[in-house]
């Protein structure tokens, strides 16, 4: 039987550089997987060749059994796979509704002249995303800011807005780019419990990169640690912190 | 064969005012992001402050050679202090439509101070001719070509080896690096304008002699895009590269296609070249980073 | 704050915010209906220009203000539905059929020249347009057997089924069109394809991991905002009853961007607002060029001036007034003072004022500042 999700023998290098240099490793549906390791270990340029922004050197990226390595950015969407981003890409000048409603994008079966002649379809279908995007904002409490543009929110809530709206995508598997990094401890403890909360309730399959280590024992089921490009360390969170390599890459030993 | 060289050379003359003019393009957009429209205007303005100081007042050439730089080369401060400053972290189509704003305003005051009438300057190149063999060329060009290589000349000298010219280099490359390392880049942003004004003059007072001195001639400021764009908009020698393509291609479209290339020649090759390679020949294509 | 809050889902529907606001535009459409009958000619035929102007205000707020896209061209665009409208009339073809067929054709050059727009960002993107609306005039100039040059067209008077318009038929026409483009522009803001638009407008990565293929919008955006612009040159032509080459320069091109920089580069409002904005300029600067001189006479006399300084002072400012680049001055001063104290432009100050009559004592100006981005680098877009 096939994983999940699986990349093998990943490689990307940039210029001399090999930022990620022959990863493999493979996801269970339902899991709770981190990526670790020190800044520069690769983490984000390895988000950024799964959800196809970068484009690999070598090596294979399988979803459900289908090779998504030559797929564009918006196909992978299309298949599922949503993302936030470590320094938050939102549309700033748009209100959070607006933002979560991109979300639901690939939902969308109108083309451009039935929405310019507003025909009952296109109706049908907003109301429907309407639905669908209020039900995310009451899973993350987000309603009292509707209405409120980008711009106007507290940094926190940015971060809760863009898990929202990748929530709206309907993904089956979420990667979030340091979900924690820029928020207190309250919030980093609410963050905790939604990604448990998505993971749960809503069966979403999580692929996160986090540097918060008590974040990471308390949701991962798995942690896979990257130092210089390569894997150093693979298993739950207690092996991988004990692991020697670990414990020394962290020390600068 | 003849005709074909003497085309190319005439090309390269004009090319290099357009290179002038991508110059100064270049060295504003390379430090402020910002790409001033105006910088056809501004060459414009150089060109009759020339003829202010040359045919109304009468002075010696090199003399009101100087003093126009002079004079330019405050105004580009000004300019910069007045119009840019104001607005420097605006989205960059805001700041682009300000200097094209910029542009109009000193089009029209040009109109009003000096008329609408073409005008001529004497230089002690007028008229003059150099013979290599057969091939006959106008000293007002070559003047042209030997300037412009002086001119890199002196800019490669200024970057390389003058404090401001180092910590120009410095706020071009990394701003916010630039600031924390004490370089005052808000005066930094003056002074390129001012170094970008003086290039734009020299390139106005080198093109007076062989066109006329008009109002329209900021339109050439326009065929110093395609230029810029050919040299990928970063890079000086770029530029120059870029501007001596065009002139060429211009010249050349001129003389061996029937009417009408001439004028949108520089525009067909800067599509083409956008197509194939949309960060230009010299350019580098950098990825955003998330 | 606002008052209205949304209690169903299908409220999103209504086309107005609120019934107040559905009553004023039920006020300014029965203004409209009555203007021919109330105003005089002068003023109808300067309203057609602002209505022409406006349908362009929305095709570049489509472009510029919703998808972030750059054009410094559409004036190729205007010409391009204004030469399709003069050649097919001399056809025979009826008024309607063009309208539609400038409109497509139009639309179908705008999406050719999204096509570069796919790799080119920002300021390259403006220079490509730039080129592209050189090269449609000089093959409007050259291509003579079609266009007859330099020389230019005559377009018949409109008509419509046979029935001549007549100023006011030509004026309600434009009225029509312009209601028709706002509703289309409404509908596609409020639809996967608006909120496809924003998205590419403020962060293209995150677009294409929401799913959006950018690629295809921006085309899309491009071509919507040809096929108005087109529509629009139709209108044009026949209100100037005659096009040539020059009609279609660099500096009509800069009048577009200005109408949506000057009324505000978010909102269909906006672009409204400074179509009425920019169409003013005209007679304002009849009036000055009448007034000033006068003026400051009076007022040198009234401070008795010395005769030859006064003299002075008068030469100059007739000279000033009487420039031929006396407009163009105007322009560069409106768009260097707009953007550096009203970045939001009229819209955005009509929302501050609307904002301090509802909030009265409360209100106070930092809340609806302008963000300023400052050293915010686009280079790397």
């Amino acid at each position: 039987m096939t994983a999940y999700f699986e990349v093998k023998n990943i490689t990307i290098k940039f210029g001399g550089l090999t930022a990620v240099d022959n990863v493999s490793f493979d996801i269970a549906e339902g899991e709770i997987f981190t990526i670790i390791g020190p800044n520069g270990a690769g983490k984000t340029t390895l988000f950024n060749l799964i959800s196809r922004l970068y484009t690999p050197n070598a090596g294979h990226i399988i979803f459900r059994g289908e090779d998504v390595t030559k797929l564009s950015a918006q196909q992978i969407a299309g298949r599922g796979i949503a993302r936030t981003f470590q320094n938050i890409e939102l549309f700033e000048s748009a209100s959070t509704l607006q933002n979560l409603l991109v979300g639901r994008h690939r939902h969308s079966t109108t083309s451009t002249w039935q929405d310019i002649l507003r025909l009952k379809k296109v109706r049908d279908e907003e109301v429907a995303h309407r639905r669908a995007v209020e039900e995310v904002m009451d899973v993350l409490r987000l309603q009292k800011y509707r209405d409120t543009p980008i711009g106007g929110l507290p940094y926190g809530v940015r971060k809760v807005v863009e898990v929202a709206r990748a929530l709206c995508v309907g993904p089956s598997l979420l990667l979030l780019d340091e979900p924690s990094s820029g928020l207190n401890v309250e919030e980093t403890d609410a963050m905790a419990e939604w990604i448990l909360e998505i993971n749960n309730r809503l069966g979403v399959t999580v692929l996160m990169v986090e540097h918060d280590m008590s974040l990471v024992s308390r949701v991962s089921d798995r942690v896979l640690a990257l130092n210089y490009g390569r894997a150093m360390a693979l298993g739950t969170s207690e092996e991988v912190q004990s692991h020697p390599d670990v414990v020394a890459a962290y020390l600068g030993a | 064969m003849l005709d074909f060289v003497q085309q190319v050379i005439g090309g390269i003359a004009l090319g290099c005012v357009y290179g002038l003019i991508a110059l100064g393009f270049v060295l504003i957009y390379k430090a402020t992001e910002v790409v001033n429209f105006a910088q056809g205007e501004i060459m414009m303005l150089g060109a009759f402050l020339s003829f202010t100081f040359i045919a109304t007042l009468g002075l010696n050439y090199w003399f009101a050679f100087l003093l126009c730089v002079i004079s330019m080369a405050i105004l580009g401060a000004v300019m910069e202090r007045l119009v840019v400053r104001p607005i420097l972290g605006y989205p960059q189509f805001s700041i682009v439509m300000a200097t094209i704003g910029l542009g109009l305003v000193i089009r029209s005051l040009v109109g009003i101070i000096w008329g609408t009438d073409d005008l001529r300057i004497e230089t002690p190149f007028t008229g003059g001719v150099v013979r290599v063999g057969s091939l006959v060329l106008a000293q007002d060009s070559l003047s042209i070509i030997v300037a412009t290589g002086l001119l890199c000349v002196i800019l490669y000298a200024f970057f390389r080896f003058t404090r401001v010219g180092i910590a120009m280099q410095a706020t071009s490359q990394n701003m916010l690096a630039a600031y924390y390392m004490g370089i005052p880049v808000k005066r930094m942003f003056s002074l390129i304008w001012s170094l970008s004004a003086i290039v734009a003059c020299c390139a106005g007072i080198l093109l007076a002699p062989i066109t006329f001195i008009h109002a329209n001639l900021g339109f050439l400021g326009i065929k110093a895009f395609p230029a810029a764009v050919l040299g990928g908009f970063g890079s000086i020698p770029g530029a120059l590269a870029g501007g001596i393509t065009i002139g060429i291609v211009e010249s050349l479209s001129g003389f061996y296609l029937p009417e009408g290339f001439k004028d949108v020649a520089a525009y067909v090759v800067l599509l083409a070249v956008l197509l194939w390679r949309p960060q230009g020949l010299f350019g580098s294509n950098a990825l955003k980073k998330v | 704050m606002s008052a209205h809050v949304k209690t169903s889902y299908q409220q999103s529907e209504q086309l107005f915010p609120s019934r107040a606001a559905a009553f004023w535009y039920a006020i300014l459409t029965a203004v409209m209906i009555a203007a021919p009958f109330v105003i005089e000619p002068y003023y109808l035929s300067q309203l057609v220009f602002v209505l022409i102007y406006a349908i362009v205000g929305i095709a570049m707020n489509i472009l510029s203000g919703q998808a972030g896209q750059v054009s410094i061209g559409h004036a190729a665009f205007l010409a391009i539905g204004a030469y399709t409208a003069a050649i097919s009339a001399k056809y025979g073809i009826p008024l309607p059929v063009y309208l539609v067929l400038a409109g497509a054709f139009t639309g179908l050059i705008g999406y050719l020249v999204g096509l570069p727009a796919l790799r080119l960002h920002g300021i390259y993107l403006a220079i490509a347009t730039l080129a592209f609306a050189f090269i449609v005039e000089e093959v409007i100039t050259r291509w003579e057997h079609v266009t007859n040059g330099n020389e230019g067209l005559m377009l018949p008077p409109p008509a419509l089924f046979g029935l001549k318009l007549g100023p006011y038929g030509f004026f309600y026409l434009c009225l029509g069109v312009t209601v028709l483009v706002i509703l289309a522009a409404i509908n596609i803001i409020r639809s996967p394809t608006g909120r496809a638009f924003l998205a590419i407008r403020d962060s293209e990565t995150a677009a294409r991991s929401m799913g959006i293929d950018t690629a295809r919008y921006k085309t899309t955006a491009f071509a919507i905002s040809a096929a108005i612009t087109g529509t629009a040159g139709v209108l044009y032509a026949h209100k100037l009853s005659y096009i040539s080459p020059e009609m279609f320069s660099l500096s009509v091109s800069i009048d577009f961007v200005m109408i949506i920089i000057i009324g505000g580069m978010l909102s269909l409002r906006g672009a409204v607002f400074g179509a009425i904005f920019m169409i003013m300029v005209d007679p304002m600067l009849i009036v000055v060029k009448d007034k000033v001189p006068q003026m400051t006479e009076a007022a040198m006399q009234a401070i008795h001036l010395a005769e030859p300084v006064a003299r002075t002072i008068q030469a100059g400012v007739v000279r000033v007034v009487g420039a031929p680049g006396l407009k163009s001055l105007i322009f560069g001063l409106i768009i260097i003072l707009f953007i550096i104290f009203e970045p939001m432009g009229l819209d955005g100050r009509w929302s501050r004022v609307k904002a301090y009559f509802r909030q009265f004592p409360l209100y106070r100006p930092t809340s609806a500042r302008a963000q300023r981005m400052f050293l915010k680098s686009e280079r790397n877009r």
